[in-house]
């Protein structure tokens, strides 16, 4: 446990804080703030009024599917992939464990054109997915459709939960596990009655993590949606909102914004509190 | 035999923890796995268990090979170095576990947790979690949990190491006692050779992957088969021109160890010495430790340092002074064999020595005997 020491201030600590709290009202609280006001600048009735025409109702829908889908996909595979990498040992575990972090590292545009290359016209799986559509009579579209963002999402959001829970699975070590198994317990019985208790509070952290970074997605999303209310998530509306340049559009391009800072900071807060939680978990190890 | 280790070898990747490992475990023995750190201790419990497979070699217990038998088949109850406690579940649920695995009837089960509780003196501590426990209710806990489905074999891997030193001595006699009590065939590991002897019935001595030794603790410590068992037992002393004292020979041999209670000292003016003051030699105290129940004195020797221990209630003994000294023995290291060296000059005559009760010499033997 950490004893944390109570210093006097020092007038070099005070400029200092003085220094770090101008700069977080200046870079991050007054650009915020001033979304709000903004939103609100044409009255209350138009603010209700510019959020709910058809393309931002559209554009709401396709964000909460894609959310909603990345956050259930990642959940999955971040457990998954968390648990294979921290408890067993195969060739090819530390690749494995560099692979899943490639989204911190590509650009999302950089992902977006992935994904075009790949099932766009040209790209080397769009024959597969003709030849699919074929053969059950579908008419499933990747590129420029809700599949491609949704994909998207899913490749931007991919490293939130399995970075979250591998720290706290490699410091809990094997042993519980072992123990279970020399008890006759089988690998789902493991993992939910020993190994999830340890990780509960580090996966509802990561998933809040991953449904910011879904929700305010743009760069990938951009790369894959041209059809403003069909495939436009919130950020490409409000882009296009503000893009239009007439006076209204612009305020209801902040309008809509108002929606995404809301979320933000109600994610914030919620992150708070299970950061607390897992660092209070973390403790008792 | 109940439980068989036929010739195991086992590397991790290029390093080999074990080398032809054998041994063999009566049905109901207390067994120690002793050796340093790093020795393979933990890797044959491990085996044993089937967390770990041999590379080759069998494993046999109660007549089944169990190479290939899962780790939950082999009847085996494992209490870990860090006890492994089921972190999110209370006593009570730590020690159902295994049971509810077995898909006991819950009424079974509550009986036979409260009768575990009762035996390791947990009553009344079942909806604790364990970090609400001191060290040595953990160890009881983990104990407890181990032995709830019945297991024929108990493993424990250095169970009194998390615990401190004064918890230690009465946790060494309560499992001891524990283990008679259900009459559980058990093998613990431990590099701690206290305990080792004062717990087990017989001790496995490892080292570098290898069993260096095997017996009873009287056999390992009176009778170490190798110089590396005689350096690890016992407090040991290596000194390679032993031949410098008196009453011994040089030999081919690359030199020998002396313990502490191999050694009498005397002063000057004792009576008892006078018959056999020939066989002594002068020793200068160096040093006087103060060890609880009697003194460590170190003595110059010949300009070699020695050990011995002396009895509180005998008179004081003060640095620099001079003392009659006797080396009733040695053990000498004859390449990877070990001798034991008499002193010549005592041949034939019987000591008193105080630490040692008598020392008597039997002719029949022709040795010193105790
Ligand atoms: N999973 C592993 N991978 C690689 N090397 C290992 C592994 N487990 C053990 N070893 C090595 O094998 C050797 C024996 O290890 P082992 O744990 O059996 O020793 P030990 O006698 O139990 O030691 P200690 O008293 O420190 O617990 C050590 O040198 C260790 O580094
Ligand atoms: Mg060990």
């Amino acid at each position: 446990m950490v004893i944390r020491e109570k210093k006097k201030l020092t007038p070099h600590g005070i400029i200092l804080i003085v220094i770090s709290v101008l700069f977080v009202l200046l870079m991050l609280v007054f650009p915020l703030v001033s979304v709000i006001t903004n939103s609100l600048k044409k009255g209350f009735d138009f603010y209700i009024k510019s959020l709910s025409t058809e393309y931002v109702l559209s554009a709401l829908r396709v964000t909460i599917i894609a959310t909603v889908i990345a956050v259930v996909v990642n959940t999955f595979f971040g457990l998954m992939a968390g648990w294979l990498i921290t408890k067993f040992n195969f060739k090819g575990k530390q690749i494995l464990a560099t692979l899943i972090d490639i989204p911190f590292s590509v650009s999302p545009v950089i992902a977006g054109l992935a994904y075009i290359m790949m099932f766009g016209r040209l790209g080397w799986a769009s024959p597969i997915i003709d030849s699919i559509n074929e053969m059950f009579g579908t008419d499933i579209q990747i590129v420029f459709a809700i599949p491609g963002v949704v994909l998207a999402t899913i490749f931007v959001t991919f490293p939130f939960i399995s970075r979250e829970i591998i720290p706290v699975l490699n410091t809990q070590g094997k042993d519980e596990e072992e123990a279970a198994a020399l008890m006759g317990a089988k690998g789902f019985t493991i993992f939910r009655r020993v190994t999830f208790p340890h990780i509960k509070w580090a996966t509802i952290y990561g998933v809040i993590l991953c449904t910011a970074r879904a929700l305010g997605e743009f760069g990938a999303v951009n790369a894959l949606s041209k059809t403003r209310g069909e495939t436009f998530t919130l950020p490409l509306e409000i882009d296009a909102l503000y893009l239009a340049g007439s006076a209204d559009s612009i305020t209801a391009a902040f309008s809509v914004s108002s929606i995404l800072v809301i979320i933000a900071v109600i994610v914030l807060i919620l992150r708070n509190r299970f950061e607390h939680r897992e660092l209070k978990q973390k403790e008792q190890v | 035999m109940f439980v068989e280790l036929k010739d195991i070898n086992k590397t991790y990747g290029d390093f080999q923890a074990s080398k032809d490992v054998n041994f063999e475990i009566e049905k109901g023995s207390l067994v120690a796995l002793l050796g340093p750190s790093g020795s393979g201790k933990t890797t044959i419990l491990r085996m044993i268990a089937g967390l770990e497979t041999p590379d080759s070699g069998d494993i046999i217990i109660n007549g089944v090979r169990v190479n290939d038998v899962n780790p939950a088949k082999r009847g085996i109850g494992f209490v870990f170095q860090n006890y492994a406690l089921f972190r999110y579940m209370t006593v009570f649920q730590n020690i159902a576990f295994g049971l509810e695995i077995k898909k006991e009837s819950k009424k079974n089960i509550k009986k036979r947790v409260e009768e575990l509780l009762e035996l390791t003196g947990l009553t009344g501590l079942g909806d604790r979690y364990p970090n609400q426990l001191s060290g040595g209710q953990r160890q009881r806990v983990a104990f407890a949990r181990a032995l709830a489905p019945n297991p024929d074999l108990l493993l424990l891997d250095e169970p009194f190491a998390a615990i401190d030193a004064k918890v230690r001595q009465e946790l060494r006699t309560w499992l001891r006692d524990m283990i008679q009590k259900v009459g559980i065939t058990s093998i613990f590991v431990t590099h701690d050779q206290d305990e080792a002897v004062e717990v087990a019935d017989s001790i496995i001595v490892t080292n570098k992957g290898r069993v260096e030794q095997i017996g009873s603790p009287y056999d390992v410590y009176k009778k170490p088969q190798t110089p590396f068992v005689t350096e690890f037992i016992g407090q040991s002393r290596f000194i390679e021109d032993y031949h410098k004292f008196l009453g011994f020979d040089k030999g081919d041999y690359r030199g020998a160890v002396i313990r502490p209670e191999f050694i009498e000292a005397f002063k000057l003016d004792n009576q008892k010495i006078k018959n056999y003051i020939d066989a002594s030699e002068e020793g200068t105290v160096k040093a006087v430790h103060f060890r609880g129940n009697n003194l460590e004195l170190i003595l110059d020797v010949n300009g070699i340092e020695l050990a011995t221990y002396r009895s509180l209630e005998r008179r004081r003994v003060e640095v620099g002074e001079k003392l009659r000294v006797i080396i009733f023995k040695v053990i000498a290291f004859d390449g990877d064999k070990t001798v034991i060296l008499e002193n010549k000059e005592l041949l034939g005559k019987n000591i008193n020595n105080n630490m040692l009760e008598s020392y008597l010499y039997d002719e029949s033997q022709k040795s010193f005997v105790i």
